[in-house]
């Protein structure tokens, strides 16, 4: 053992400087979620992939055109039903039209429809749950029950009638349609959040340190709800997607000459066992989308609860 | 004849996202039959590791029971056993009870049926003869009306007598040691007191050694024979009760004791409590791990981990200031230094 | 426990009375009643009937309280395209062949989903979890017709299992069975996937709570932890996704009986809607919204009886 000197020795008292270093990075919850989410090779994936499908979505008519040299509303009775080749690489549809670029057509409406539905469901029940969860008492009681009531009545079946009545008139209606009842789902999150908020610990402890509502709420409540909304958002849209190709698929959606990945899933469907490619792109794409949509939420999910930090 | 227990350097790591972290780090300690023990120490200082580890109830990974760690009960090595050797253990040879009741018991398994378990398993009783003992373990740790609470589920008891249960299925098998991790931290203050009596009581009646772990010296005192403070994964000063309060020497030890409030301060001042927090244990510091919130640090405490000095056959404490180069330093007199 | 039973009653009553209200009102007050003008595209006889026995020239709101007295006597109407023909016909005849591929499919969903959802939550991350992961993913992205045209193009005509159709009345029982495969295996394809990954979730939230490692401190065989500690705790949760599964195996079966040809009532609901026949499209909405809300009370009720800390609170957290 080595010689101790007496210098060693003398008392030199407590350091505070390194008491409370923090040996691991310091990360804010968005930065915490970002790195969580990079790591997460399926979700970037997805997101690269869902990336990839939006901007085709909007260059893929002009690019189809380039390929195959006419408009994707050009009718060429002479060619109808053809097998891809060269110059439609994804094939001709009954009316002799490309594929390539009608595909990326319809891509563009179920996407909109997507996500436009998202968005008006989450205003409706964000500021219905808020307004709910806020009061509490008799107001919430109220809004609660008709929330239980809408609740009870089958999505697709409403959504089935409102679509029967608004029979063919046009996109905004079918969209009417499909947001009537889905946004209940949104309205008992966020009232849930809110409720939650009101009694929580740290509301009352900022309170008792004179933090005034409207610091409480930007700093406290709308960063908590903006992950769970998001989540939420990214699970809704696929559903949007599938709800719109099921209407299409018993004939009340969007109705030609407008087309969406549904309407041609649906004539597709029809024709599989003569012309199988009729079926098999739109549906490819429906399928890539929700899948991509769902792979994403999942990561966003693990990303942005930190319950499940490991 | 072997003691009931010994740990030698029980070294336990935890591999996370961020590294590598040292939650045990390099702890012995014997326990002989029906005595009590208890470890002391804040939060996050091991010591419900240490007691898990004991059962090896520390999920592999992350966790880590590094080589060159040992434990014996009865002289037989723990982690060696087979699966079926360590469930023999468990719930027969060891027990143990848990910090919350509420989340430590089966919300869909009635209360008789839970004690029954082990009895089944262990006792190779019926159904029957099982619930019959069940109901006979409620009445020996005090519920009323055991035969009707025994058909009844968890969430249909108060806090106390949801610890009083788990005690019941701790000691169903009469297990040679029963491990207490923090049993009354989660519960009013008055249930406490009985709490501890009860186990106090049962810990007589059937000659069960206890492990006691707590981070409260005030529950310890009449309970324990032996007291170990543990700090940063490990232990730094150890002792019999008496000579732990009436003679402590870690400076540790002494803001442990400074903390429990007392009736008769004389100073009007505020509560005594530890500046700082206790060292990442990712990156754990080389010399001693209280120097960075010791009065007493000195140098050498920074740069080297301290020699263990045995004060006697019993007590022993590792520390720079019992090194004859040290000053000598008075024990404070909150907890009764000279005046 | 009975208070909340008849609570649940009363809701339903409730919702229901609000669904025939809004499907009621939805149908007849769209401009140009469409029910009116049906009707007067028939022959002079059967108008005269048929506007004697649902006043049809009287006011909206008359023939409001005909319907639902109509509706508390059990009858549905009668198709306004081809009359003569009730809802309650076509629900009679139709319904058991919808219900049974319906039933199928749940029984199905929750066999094989709950099973995979188990053996991922138990064996996380490994092989069986990524392959369970792929196919609750699957599941839920590729929507449920796409699914049956792929097996009917993929496996009908083969292993004797027909395209399309029904069986006829007095076939053999094995016989009958081949025809509902496909569609069974197409309309629970989702069910499986949700279930599982649902089961999934909630064994590894059972897995990590304190009461397993109590179970494991007692010395509980890996099995005994498994059966009786996790997945009895862990299925708990899954009840209360039943409900929504049931609706969407209600709409499934829409698209899935038209693909296969299948003379249900989902069939007839599409029927309706290309025809335009507004009062089969009303009894059928009720119809269904009557089932979708008993379902929805049976689940609730059995929710309530399985798990011990609501039964005995007598309410719902």
């Amino acid at each position: 053992m080595a010689e101790l000197s007496k210098e060693k020795f003398q008392i030199i008292g407590c350091d505070n400087f390194n008491a409370d270093a923090i040996v691991r990075p310091n990360m804010t919850y968005w930065q915490d979620a970002w790195r969580r989410l990079k790591k997460n090779k399926v979700a970037i994936f997805s997101l690269i992939l869902l990336s990839a499908i939006i901007i085709m979505c909007v260059i893929g008519p002009w690019i189809g055109k380039l390929i195959s040299g006419v408009d994707y509303t050009h009718q060429n009775i002479a060619i109808t039903n053809q097998k891809p080749n060269s110059q439609y690489i994804f094939g001709t549809d009954n009316l002799g039209r490309d594929m390539f670029g009608r595909l990326w057509i319809g891509g563009r409406v179920s996407i909109a429809i997507g996500i436009c539905g998202t968005l008006i469901e989450v205003t409706i029940g964000t500021l219905y749950g808020g307004i709910s969860g806020y009061f509490g008492g008799l107001v919430d009681d109220i809004m609660m029950r008709i929330v239980e009531v809408l609740n009870s009545i089958p999505y697709m079946i409403i959504v089935i009638l409102f679509a029967v009545v608004f029979d063919n008139q046009g996109i905004g209606s079918l969209l009417l349609a499909l947001c009537i009842t889905g946004w209940t789902g949104m309205a008992r999150l966020i009232r849930g959040q809110v409720m939650q908020l009101k009694e929580s610990e740290y509301v009352l402890a900022a309170q008792a340190l004179g933090s005034d509502p409207k610091r409480i709420i930007t700093k406290h409540l709308i960063p908590n709800t903006i992950g769970i909304i998001i989540i939420y958002m990214t699970f809704d849209i696929p559903g949007f997607i599938f709800s719109e190709a099921f209407l299409s698929f018993i004939g009340l959606g969007i109705q030609p000459p407008d087309t969406s990945w549904g309407a041609m899933c649906s004539f597709g469907q029809s024709v599989i066992d003569f012309y199988p490619h009729e079926l098999f792109f739109p549906a490819l794409a429906i399928s890539l989308t929700m899948l991509s949509f769902n792979l994403l939420g999942d990561g966003l999910r693990d990303a942005l609860d930190p319950k499940l930090r490991q | 004849m072997a003691k009931l227990l010994e740990v030698k350097d029980l070294k336990v790591s935890f591999h996370t996202y961020a590294g590598e972290v040292q939650s045990v780090r390099g702890v012995s300690f014997d326990l002989e039959k029906g005595e009590t023990l208890a470890i002391v120490g804040e939060s996050g200082c091991g010591k419900t590791i240490t007691s898990k580890s004991i059962m090896r109830l520390i999920a592999t990974p992350p966790g880590e029971i590094k080589k060159g760690s040992q434990i014996f009960f009865e002289g037989k090595d723990v982690l060696k056993m087979s699966d079926k050797e360590l469930r023999d253990l468990r719930g027969e040879d060891i027990s143990m009870i848990f910090q919350d009741p509420m989340t430590s018991l089966n919300p869909t398994m009635k209360i008789g049926n839970q004690i029954a378990e082990s009895l089944i398993i262990h006792r190779g009783m019926n159904k029957k003869e099982a619930l019959k003992e069940a109901v006979k373990m409620l009445k020996v740790v005090n519920i009323p009306n055991a035969e009707k609470r025994s058909k009844q589920y968890p969430h249909e008891f108060s806090g106390g007598m949801r610890q009083r249960a788990m005690i019941a299925i701790a000691l169903a098998c009469n297990p040679k040691i029963l491990i207490a991790d923090e049993p009354t931290t989660a519960l009013d203050v008055t249930i406490q007191a009985q709490i501890m009596d009860l186990i106090k009581e049962l810990q007589n009646k059937l000659d069960t050694a206890v492990i006691l772990i707590t981070h409260d010296l005030g529950v310890v005192a009449s309970v324990a024979s032996r007291i170990q403070v543990m700090y940063a994964g490990m232990i730094i000063e150890r002792g019999t009760t008496e000579e732990i309060f009436y003679n402590p020497k870690h400076p540790y030890t002494w803001a442990l004791l400074q903390s429990v409030p007392r009736l008769d301060t004389k100073h009007k001042n505020q509560l005594y409590s530890i500046k700082g927090t206790p060292p990442d244990l990712l990156k754990p510091p080389v010399g001693c791990p209280f120097a960075s919130r010791c009065e007493y640090c000195m140098q050498i405490c920074r740069d080297e981990m301290p020699e263990i000095t045995k004060i006697s056959d019993t007590h022993s404490v590792q520390c720079w200031l019992q090194h004859p180069l040290a000053p000598k330093v008075e024990v404070p007199q909150a907890i009764g230094g000279a005046k | 426990m009975v208070r909340y039973i008849s609570k649940r009653l009363g809701y339903m009553v409730l919702t229901l009375w609000v669904i025939v209200t809004i499907t009621f009102f939805l149908m007849n007050s769209m401009p140009g009643n469409p029910i009116t003008s049906q009707v007067k595209q028939l022959p002079a006889q059967v108008k005269e009937n048929l506007m004697a026995e649902y006043g049809l020239d009287k006011p909206v709101s008359e023939r409001y309280v005909m319907y639902v007295k109509n509706l508390l006597k059990g009858n549905m109407g009668d198709s306004f395209v081809t009359p003569g023909i009730s809802a309650n016909k076509y629900i009679h005849d139709r319904f058991p062949n919808s219900a049974r591929i319906g039933l199928q499919a749940v029984f199905v969903g929750l066999a094989i989903g709950l099973t995979l959802g188990i053996i991922a939550g138990f064996k996380r991350n490994t092989g069986v979890d990524y392959f369970v992961i792929f196919i609750a993913i699957l599941g839920v992205s590729i929507p449920s017709f796409v699914v049956a045209a792929l097996l009917q193009k993929g496996l009908g005509g083969k292993a004797g299992l027909p395209i399309a159709g029904w069986y006829s009345q007095g076939d053999g029982f094995l016989n009958t069975i081949k025809f509902t495969i496909l569609p069974t295996m197409a309309l629970s394809f989702s069910s499986i996937a949700t279930y599982a990954r649902y089961m999934k979730t909630s064994v590894l939230d059972v897995i990590s709570q304190d009461y397993i490692i109590t179970a494991q401190a007692k010395g509980v065989s890996k099995v005994s932890i498994a059966w009786k500690h996790i997945i009895r705790n862990a299925i708990l949760p899954i009840v209360t996704i039943l409900g929504p599964q049931i609706a969407s195996i209600i709409t499934g079966s829409f698209v899935i009986e038209r693909i296969f040809a299948i003379p249900g009532l989902g069939n007839a609901m599409i029927d309706s809607i290309s025809a335009k026949d507004y009062n089969m499209i009303m009894g059928f909405t009720i119809f269904y919204s009557f089932l979708y809300i008993v379902s929805l009370l049976v689940v609730d009720i059995l929710y309530t009886l399985i798990d011990p800390r609501i039964r005995l609170s007598g309410s719902k957290k």
